[in-house]
């Protein structure tokens, strides 16, 4: 789509200044703190940007990967806390029963970060490859990936002794070795959030300039054609979906040491309709929009919701609302627009939320 | 393919610069071990300012979600008590100006607003809170920042921290003289229902442990999560149960379902009453259903007499956005801002170390609608007499036992033969 690759990298290199130079020395430890959990979230955006936006698989759960990783990194922070003990809460609801199982491996640090990174890869590969293989798409597996976000949000509320439960996972003392409260181990915490946003814009930008890119949105527009053509659509979607669930776990892990508690609330349903949210608000198909989006809906939460606590949802929605109604690729299509007004020139067209032909198999 | 290898390229170099960036700070940060670790919150010098003649004070409760209904009421008290204070010359001279926080029945937003209230608002406490849940977010916060958290309702106990005063009951003060009662009763079968969280969960297993003692029988136990409403097939269950009585640690609004399953099966307070912990004369009239002859255990109720009860329920119906009812959460959440008071001018500052110094030197009291109340200065619990209502007509409660005096705070129950010492130390350990 952008027809000028430099100028997107260039946007890259700004944003990375803004993000890892500027901010860590114009702005108060409480809202760079705030900064690095709207980068976890645009992490996540920027995934479902590439699936959704690219893709148009409207991926609803990704609730489900942000927990994965979310999860894999506080048991490991809870564990490390607690040294050779059992985990406090633990301790609570059945005072002599040992560790579960599962929490074992995440002892280890090597395990951990594998988990982050293998969990979502291999919860995604097969659940996407039995969906897509089955040509299960449209709106039944946007319900479907829902779904699968309320269901999980349930089981870690109600496994209370072995996740949490509703309270969730938090009071994390070190975070592999370091300790939470220093201000300097935080600094750097919030920078490796940041530099893993850059890298995961970085990887989508070379993604969409790939010929994988191209395939991605022939596939978004034209699944049969792209059928015809002798590709696999199925195939084509997977690897999208597999990465932006990937995306979804980094967001998750780091959100964990940022914000120092994970809870069900953060994954469930209305969660992972936020990341959507913030995606559709930046304009989901292009390279900044999801991450920019994401960051925006985080930063009026925070503002907005402290001032205003009643309106804030209602300014959100009435803002969804306008956008959908009005600038369908997002906010970050709106220069674009205004320029195209002044200088008549080829109109893009919107990029279908579902694309059509799906569309016209839920009709059937 | 140069281009291919600029781009690799540029992705190095931005994966470089952060990671070097992130090692560098790496190096000048705190370790596990580290001696500075321990002196953590020694990083956070507080920003409270006590130049002029206000004070900031923080007010953290849900305005927003499912606990909206029950948080604002706390919130609204808060406000009442500001004002009383305020109208009788503030603390130490200065008045008080409070920053209104919304935790929006989200943990995560509790723990951020903490942050928020003590380093961009540089208040000197936080007053607030209701689950567990959004407790045990601030904990840590007001841990690592050395800030102050007034807590106001009952709660599972096996906590302390040098950071917050509990004003609610602890579990030797609200669930034991509950089950003082049951045993007193002559109940020898019980049922546990409850929702599906930190504080039933706890609250219960001390339930067993202690009925244990009594000879009392558990005959079952259930759980739904909180935002769930549907009692239907636990109810069933008790009825197959047939016991005695019924130990409900429902929260919220999840205890409307559980009435209406409950009369819907054919249960009646005469032949199956329920105690519960969380049905105040707020909630009682908002059931659905008439719960007339059924029991809760708190120690406040709107129709205790003592001398400071009438003047308090009197400014309550007479506040704006009042209820028009009193109830223990709310008359906890007056308490806190008035033994904040009472520290601080004990203490002479507003600085947290010295008001925790104050706490320990002498004994704070407070004349509170439900009596003069003490503070222990070692586990920030205050004293409390316990009490049992029966619900009326009116939805008041008659109170039908009452301790025999005062019961002194004990979060750990130290003082419980019954309770397994070596779980207590696993929990202090653990919070330790």
């Amino acid at each position: 789509m952008t027809k000028k690759p430099w100028i997107s990298l260039s946007g890259i290199g700004v944003f990375a200044v803004l993000l890892l130079a500027v901010a860590p020395l114009v702005l108060s430890d409480h809202w760079l703190n705030n900064l690095g959990k709207y980068c976890c979230w645009a992490i996540a955006a920027v995934g479902i940007g590439l699936a959704w936006g690219r893709g148009g698989m409207l991926v609803m759960g990704q609730g489900v990967f942000f927990a994965l990783g979310a999860y894999s990194m506080a048991m490991h922070l809870t564990l490390e806390t607690a040294g050779d003990r059992v985990p406090g809460f633990m301790v609570l609801y059945d005072p002599l029963a040992p560790l579960p199982m599962f929490w074992e491996p995440f002892r280890s640090t090597g395990f951990t970060l594998l988990a982050i990174v293998l969990l979502p890869v291999v919860v995604a590969g097969a659940l996407g490859y039995a969906l897509f293989k089955r040509r299960v798409k449209g709106a039944y597996f946007a319900i479907l990936t829902q779904a699968l976000a309320v269901a999980l949000a349930t089981l870690i509320s109600s496994t209370i002794r072995e996740t949490g439960g509703d309270t969730g996972l938090s009071d994390f003392k070190y975070f592999f070795g370091f300790v939470l409260n220093d201000p300097a181990n935080r600094l750097m915490v919030y920078l490796i959030a940041a530099t893993l946003l850059i890298v995961c814009l970085l990887a989508v930008w070379q993604f969409y300039r790939s010929r994988f890119g191209e395939l991605l949105v022939a596939t978004r527009d034209a699944e049969e054609r792209v059928r015809f053509l002798g590709y696999d659509p199925a195939n084509v979607k997977l690897v999208a979906f597999v990465v932006s669930a990937l995306m979804a776990s980094i967001g998750g892990a780091m959100f964990v040491p940022i914000v120092g508690i994970i809870t069900p609330a953060e994954i469930g349903a209305a969660a992972s309709i936020l990341m959507i949210a913030g995606v559709a608000l930046g304009g989901r198909a292009s390279l900044f929009g999801p991450a920019l989006g994401a960051m925006a809906v985080g930063w009026g939460q925070s503002s907005l919701g402290s001032t205003w606590p009643d309106g804030w949802t209602y300014i959100l929605g009435l803002l969804f609302v306008v956008v959908i109604l009005f600038l369908p690729n997002g906010l970050s299509s709106l220069p674009a627009r205004l320029m195209r007004r002044q200088r008549p020139g080829p109109v893009e067209p919107p990029a279908p939320a579902i694309a059509p032909a799906e569309l016209e198999e839920v009709k059937s | 393919m140069s281009s291919t290898s600029k781009r690799m390229r540029a992705l190095v170099a931005t994966g470089a610069i952060g990671t070097t960036m992130a090692l560098v700070l790496a190096g000048c940060g705190a370790r596990a071990g580290d001696d500075t670790a321990a002196a953590g919150s020694s990083a956070a010098a507080s920003c409270v300012d006590t130049s002029g003649d206000t004070i900031k004070l923080g007010f953290l409760n849900s305005l927003t979600g499912g606990m909206a209904i029950s948080e604002k009421t706390v919130s609204n008290v808060l406000h009442m008590a500001a004002d009383e204070i305020n109208a009788g010359g503030g603390i130490l001279d200065k008045k008080i100006e409070y920053v209104q926080e919304d935790g929006a029945t989200d943990w995560p937003t509790f723990a951020e607003k903490t942050e928020k209230l003590l380093t961009q608002d540089c208040v000197a406490a936080i007053f607030g809170g209701w689950t567990s849940s959004s407790r045990k977010a601030v904990k840590p916060v007001v841990e690592k920042l050395n800030g102050l958290f007034f807590y106001p309702v009952q709660y599972e106990g096996l906590e302390s921290s040098p950071n917050i005063y509990y004003t609610g009951a602890t579990t030797n003060q609200q669930i034991i003289p509950a089950m003082d009662f049951l045993a007193a009763e002559g109940v020898k079968t019980l049922f546990l229902a409850g929702s599906d969280y930190v504080f039933p969960r706890t609250a219960n297993a001390i339930i067993k442990l202690y009925a244990a003692k009594l000879g009392i029988k558990i005959v079952g136990e259930e759980y739904v999560p909180l935002d769930k409403d549907d009692w239907t097939s636990q109810v069933a269950k008790i009825v197959a149960a047939k016991p005695d009585f019924i130990f409900n640690t429902i929260n919220g609004s999840s205890n409307v379902g559980f009435i209406k399953a409950y009369y819907d099966a054919g249960l009646t307070p005469a032949k199956t009453p329920i105690i519960s912990v969380s049905i105040a004369e707020e909630e009682a009239p908002a059931m659905g259903h008439e719960v007339t002859g059924n029991y809760a255990s708190w120690n406040y109720f709107q129709s205790l007499e003592t001398p400071t009860n009438p003047k308090f329920i009197e400014s309550w119906k007479a506040y704006p956005n009042s209820s028009g009812v009193t109830s223990d959460p709310m008359e906890a959440a007056y308490i806190s801002l008035y033994l904040y008071k009472a520290l601080v001018e004990a203490a002479g500052s507003f600085d947290v170390n010295a008001v925790n110094a104050a706490a320990k030197a002498k004994p704070i009291t407070f004349d509170a609608p439900e009596g003069k109340v003490t503070l222990d200065g070692e586990n920030h619990h205050i004293s409390k007499p316990g009490h049992i209502g029966r619900i009326n007509a009116d939805n008041q409660f008659d109170i039908v036992w009452a301790s025999d005096k005062f019961i002194e705070p004990d979060p750990y129950l130290e003082g419980y033969d019954w309770f397994p010492a070596d779980i207590r130390k696993q929990l202090t350990d653990a919070a330790g």
